[in-house]
């Protein structure tokens, strides 16, 4: 099953990456024409005239401004997306099957908390800190459940290597057998890309938060590493959840990219959907609620790891 | 790679983290100087494994245990700072000198 | 000879990222500058093939950065060095002392007769330290639960100035706790 793909590989990872985090876009542009009464067509190149906007657009420079922290935290969303993604398998191929690849994941997907928290302080804005400050909550607050989340994954493989999860779905996938997990990695997954209700980092209420003084390019990364990094929590959770390649009549890859599809949809609708949460309540939510029925799902699964 | 290089590392980043701890006057900038100091700890039991005796895992319980002190220095320094400011308004090491003995005071 | 390249660079931009420590005015570029030193030392723990471990480090250490920029921000007086001070004392002492130890410390390490080293590593190094801590090490894990619980309850005693009469009234028969903050469950 696990397989050292060619180094050329590693090229297509930002490539399909990019793609995915168009076609959020794009469908998220799509449900806002629809709901504003406006032909959705449209939202289909909305992406990209927005971005030929942005890339015309000034820079904005700050006096007072920590360039260095700026920049870097703008720069370091896209590439952590791109390095979480490297242990990814498409169909039985990752760039590199690491053997404790889940917490390779879990790590990159952390290096956001210190991106956002850059962009909110390098601005010298009291909205981005504040921004910034409302990351590290919703991080603190959704970390643990979906660590937990992880853990049963890689409990019910026996392996941290994310080709050995895939090769113990065979018969049934994780999400059927730990639909808990499953459904708090979908929320947790919500939460790291700070996405539809959890996107109050960069709500509106706070003038744009930690994106409240970018512009131009710098925008532009942020919004479009957001959507990449959305792109690669969903395409995470088939490997771990839904069985990675495995499927009828097409081959691996194209299982995989058409359940990475499906879930990138299922996330665009539910943050379309969604209201905005507080940060005060998910906390309590999150280690109050979320908290015990993860660890339950662990003592479930490792339950059912012994007595297979 | 030699052994002696990642003790030497070890060496200075300890060197660097004592010399932190020993001359900042604030609190949280002597606890960055004992994160030092326990990453040096960190990385000489790493390379005590990997270069003495490989086959026993006891180097690798030891790092566990390091980024485990590491945890607790943190959530108990940051604990111990946030009870002493909220009591005095108290945020230097010079003016929470209540256990030392008293000599410059 | 890759890896001695990369373990040197390593090695150097963590001891310089060290220093810049507590040589920059800007409090979060310090947070900053900690941050990468653990990650190159993480990068030289992943040389020796510690893949667990190092990945480990990572992952804690930005989070624990992170947790430390709140409280940077909240204790420093002047966290973004817009007027650089400096708040040190006795500095010249502190640096002989450091010095000092840097030199016994190398000296050790250089003119020490270590052992020769004895097996090999397995070809999983975590399922070895999993197993040990779960095997023959058990009593460490067992502590190190209890001692982290014990943090997390002692920390959270230190840090609340609301106990139960605060939150439930003096006779505590208030229905509902009188929190500043309300919370998600409407508890």
């Amino acid at each position: 099953m696990s397989g050292a793909a060619p180094l050329w590989t590693v090229l297509l990872v930002p490539v399909l990456l990019f793609a995915f985090g168009y076609g959020a876009a794009a469908g998220t542009a799509a449900l806002r024409a629809r709901a504003a009464g406006t032909a959705p067509a449209a939202g289909l190149t909305a992406p990209a005239r927005e971005s030929a906007r942005l890339l015309v657009q000034r820079r904005r420079t700050i006096p007072g401004a920590d360039t260095l922290l700026w920049r870097l935290g703008g720069a370091l969303v896209p590439v952590a997306a791109v390095l979480a993604a490297l242990v990814v398998p498409l169909g039985s191929m990752a760039v590199g099957d690491l053997s404790v690849g889940v917490v390779w994941f879990n790590a990159m997907e952390v290096v956001l908390w210190a991106a956002l928290w850059m962009l909110g302080w390098g601005a010298d804005s009291a909205w981005g800190l504040v921004g910034g400050y409302r990351f590290l909550v919703q991080g603190l607050s959704y970390e643990l459940p979906h660590m937990f989340a992880l853990t049963a994954a890689a409990l019910g493989a026996g392996s941290l290597r994310v080709s050995d999860v895939v090769a113990a779905q065979e018969q049934v996938w994780f999400a059927v057998l730990m639909p808990a997990a499953f459904a708090v990695y979908l929320v947790s997954a919500l939460a790291m890309a700070f996405w539809g209700p959890f996107g109050t980092p960069v709500g509106r209420d706070l003038a744009g938060g930690a994106a409240a003084e970018l512009s131009g390019v710098d925008l532009l990364v942020l919004r479009a590493g957001r959507y990449v990094f959305l792109a690669v929590v969903a395409a995470m959770a088939v490997p771990l959840f839904l069985g990675g390649g495995a499927g009828p009549l097409l081959p691996g890859w194209a299982w995989t990219l058409v359940k990475t599809a499906g879930v990138v949809a299922l996330l665009v609708w539910l943050g379309h959907r969604l209201p905005a949460v507080r940060m005060d309540r998910f906390t309590e939510v999150g280690w109050v609620v979320l908290v015990p029925v993860t660890l339950l799902q662990v003592l479930v699964v490792a339950v059912f790891v012994l007595t297979r | 790679m030699i052994l002696e290089a990642y003790l030497l590392l070890a060496a200075a980043l300890f060197s660097v983290g004592l010399f932190g701890a020993l001359s900042q006057q604030s609190v949280v900038m002597v606890m960055m100087g004992l994160e030092l100091m326990v990453n040096a700890v960190i990385v000489a039991a790493a390379s005590l494994w990997f270069f003495v005796s490989p086959e026993r895992a006891d180097g690798q319980v030891l790092v566990l245990v390091a980024v485990t002190a590491m945890a607790v220095e943190m959530a108990m320094g940051f604990a111990v700072t946030t009870a002493i400011f909220r009591a005095r308004d108290v945020d230097m090491v010079d003016m929470a000198a209540d256990l030392g003995d008293g000599g410059d005071r | 000879m890759t890896e001695t390249v990369v373990f040197a660079v390593c090695a150097v931009c963590a001891v310089a990222s060290g220093a810049a420590v507590f040589v920059v005015d800007s409090m979060a570029r310090a947070t900053f500058a900690l941050l990468a030193s653990f990650l190159l030392t993480a990068a030289a723990i992943l040389l020796l093939g510690l893949s667990y471990l190092g990945v480990l480090v990572v992952l804690m250490m930005i989070m624990e950065m992170m947790v430390m920029a709140v409280f940077m921000i909240m204790y420093m007086m002047n966290p973004a060095g817009l007027m650089p001070m400096t708040m040190v004392h006795n500095k010249a002492g502190s640096l002989v002392v450091s010095v000092g130890v840097f030199l016994l410390l190398a000296a050790g390490a250089v003119f020490v007769p270590w052992p020769e080293r004895t097996g090999e590593p397995p070809a999983d190094p975590t399922l070895a330290l999993g197993e040990a801590v779960m095997g023959e090490h058990m009593l460490v894990m067992m502590l190190v639960g209890l001692v982290l619980f014990a943090t997390m309850v002692a920390a959270t005693v230190l840090t609340t100035h609301r106990g139960r009469y605060e939150r439930y009234g003096d006779d505590l028969r208030r229905e509902s706790p009188d929190d500043p903050i309300g919370g998600g469950l409407d508890r």
